[in-house]
């Protein structure tokens, strides 16, 4: 079991080892900053020498590892736009995106899973037809449209739930305040929709599967009760694989945060991302990458580790 | 294995899924060709007047205009074709790729094998969307980029299938007796097992072509995919968006209801050849 868990880690440990390759590489293709840092009536000594100063004249594998040293000790420069570290901004945008994100995911997974399992037990009944179409609706519709419609219908025809903004904060969350769940509910419901039909489909399909396995029928030939068969032996092995998707479904969710964000003016990393790229804010770019990078990274190693925990065929 | 006809038999058993088959049909031959159906052609500026910029939805615009005076109803033609465009060329495009990496994945094993499943794991702990988006920021917009963009994090699945099928199908009688009857690896590959694993391909590639339409106009949307002379459904609701709160909905409105009709149509037929293929769900 250590042996894995360390095997795993050793892999993730190289997995970001190659995004920080990944990342320094585009950055280093796209060309050098040195001409948006200065000022437009700068010399060509100038650039020189603050191509010097920063390290910008030497070669790749050279910059390279000045940029890993710099990682390593938390150093990603400062943003061109606000002056200040990369990654302290980043950080700064962070509760906000992730709000959006557990929440979303909660909702998600309190409603998607028990759908999934009332259209999985009558799959041709009225109700899971209806339930299905809405499924199927939910992940067709992009996410990008139905933050549009909701601001349409809620914030310009209504009137009644605010098109932007985080509203008012209390600790590190406006979940807590009033006027910041008014302002939470379009956006995490924009962003929950796709989650939510995907989970209740997958739901749907792997208990439709454990439906028909044999121990299913022996249990039933068995005397167990219908009831018993469904909510305990059936459910019990279609959440194991669902807690893969669930885990990966996650860093889905902490990427769309970037469409949501955009549209409802959300002031998490999301946006901090598009205005960046905009405004070709290079240190917060790589800064970005490289957090949700991890972030990523954590969750695959964190669902690889639980895996073993609830399947014991997967212990090796 | 059924044949073809008891396959589209079974298929127009599904009523809904017959409906996703006429709507999409219908809409593909408004992509094919727009100028038939539209009252104008939108991007010829010298057939757009000013005077009739932001019309509401009337009997000469169907669909109201855009601050141009641009009918919404052609440009909805337009851009149809547009995003069906890139729905299908990255689609074809990474089913190519796809294909071809994981049938030789699967068949020689080894390093080979390897590299490109480890290239693809990587690849898979990542969003698309975020991988898509990067490439963008980089190159900027343009049709030819974001067909590249989503062909480079599409590849990944079939990939991955094809992989899959050439693992079990290898081993099979059929493929080794064509070994031992000295026929090519490369003969082995194409010829023999190909054509096994076209059927989950398909099902696969039916369902990708809606998530890469769905992409294109989210990118778009954000600014970073089609660019705006050349609109896609996506680009079209991203610049309708920006006047929205100024009350004219019916600039975005439509092109969204239109590009969610083509999701919705595109996967009723993905999730019938899915479950008609899938032999696990029959009883």
């Amino acid at each position: 079991m250590t042996k894995y868990i360390l095997n795993r880690l050793f892999h993730s440990a190289l997995v970001m080892l190659t995004i920080s390759f990944i990342v320094f590489f585009i950055m280093f293709k796209a060309g050098d900053p040195v001409e948006l840092m200065l000022p437009p009536d700068a010399t060509q000594q100038d650039v020189v020498d603050m191509r010097a100063a920063l390290g910008l004249d030497k070669s790749f594998i050279v910059q390279y590892q000045k940029f890993l040293v710099n990682v390593s000790q938390g150093n990603l420069g400062n943003s061109f736009i606000y002056g200040q570290p990369a990654l302290d901004i980043v950080f700064e945008r962070m509760p906000a995106t992730m709000e959006l994100a557990v929440i979303a995911m909660i909702l998600s997974i309190l409603i998607g899973i028990p759908l999934g399992i009332i259209s999985s037990i009558k799959p041709n009944s009225i109700t899971s037809r209806i339930i299905m179409f809405f499924s199927l609706a939910g992940i067709s519709v992009p996410v990008f449209w139905t933050g549009m419609i909701l601001v349409l219908i809620f914030s310009v025809i209504l009137g009644v739930l605010p098109s932007s903004g985080r509203g008012e904060v209390y600790l590190f969350t406006s979940a807590f305040t009033w006027d910041g769940i008014r302002h939470l509910i379009m956006p995490v419901v924009t962003l929950a929709v796709f989650q939510l039909a995907l989970i209740l489909r997958l739901t749907r399909t792997g208990m439709m599967e454990v439906l028909m396995q044999d121990y299913i029928k022996l249990a039933a030939a068995k005397g167990v009760p219908r009831k018993v068969i469904v909510y305990y032996h059936a459910l019990k092995n279609t959440l194991i694989p669902l807690i893969t998707i669930i885990g990966i479904q996650f860093g889905q969710l902490v990427a769309f945060t970037i469409v949501t964000e955009t549209i409802f003016a959300w002031p998490g990393t999301g946006k901090l991302i598009i205005d960046s790229i905009q405004n070709l804010d290079r240190p917060i770019v790589v800064a970005y990458l490289l957090v949700i990078s991890f972030i990523f990274v954590a969750i695959n190693f964190m669902v690889d580790v639980l895996y073993t925990f609830v399947d014991p065929r997967v212990r090796v | 294995m059924k044949f073809k006809n008891e396959l589209l038999t079974e298929y127009f058993e599904d009523k809904l899924a017959v409906v996703g088959l006429v709507v999409f049909t219908i809409l593909a031959i408004f992509a094919i060709a727009p100028a038939l159906f539209s009252y104008q052609n939108p991007y010829d500026l010298t057939q757009l007047y000013l005077e009739n910029s932001f019309q509401a939805p009337n009997a000469n615009y169907w669909l109201g205009t855009d601050e141009q005076g641009r009918d919404i109803f052609s440009a909805i033609m337009y851009g149809l074709r547009v995003s069906l465009y890139v729905g299908f060329a990255s689609t074809i495009l990474s089913v190519i790729i796809g294909f071809t990496l994981g049938l030789i994945s699967g068949y020689y094993g080894g390093w080979v094998d390897t590299i490109i499943m480890r290239i693809a794991d990587i690849q898979l702990s990542f969003p698309a969307i975020l991988i898509a988006l990067i490439i963008m920021a980089l190159w900027g917009a343009g049709i030819g980029k974001i067909i590249i963009a989503i062909t480079i994090v599409n590849w990944v699945y079939y990939a991955r299938t094809a992989r899959g099928v050439v693992l079990s199908e290898k081993e099979k009688d059929y493929a080794q007796s064509a070994k031992a009857l000295g026929m090519s690896n490369f003969s082995i590959i194409f010829k023999e097992i190909m054509p096994n694993t076209t059927a989950p391909i398909i099902v696969i590639a039916t369902v990708r072509i809606a998530v890469a339409i769905i992409l294109e106009a989210t990118l778009s949307f954000l600014g970073l995919g089609v660019p705006i002379t050349e609109p896609s459904l996506g680009s079209l609701i991203a610049n309708g968006y920006q006047v929205l709160f100024s009350g004219y909905w019916w600039t975005s409105v439509f092109p969204g209801i239109i590009l969610m009709v083509l999701i919705i149509s595109i996967n009723l037929i993905g999730d019938r050849s899915r479950d008609i293929m899938n032999p696990r769900l029959k009883r």
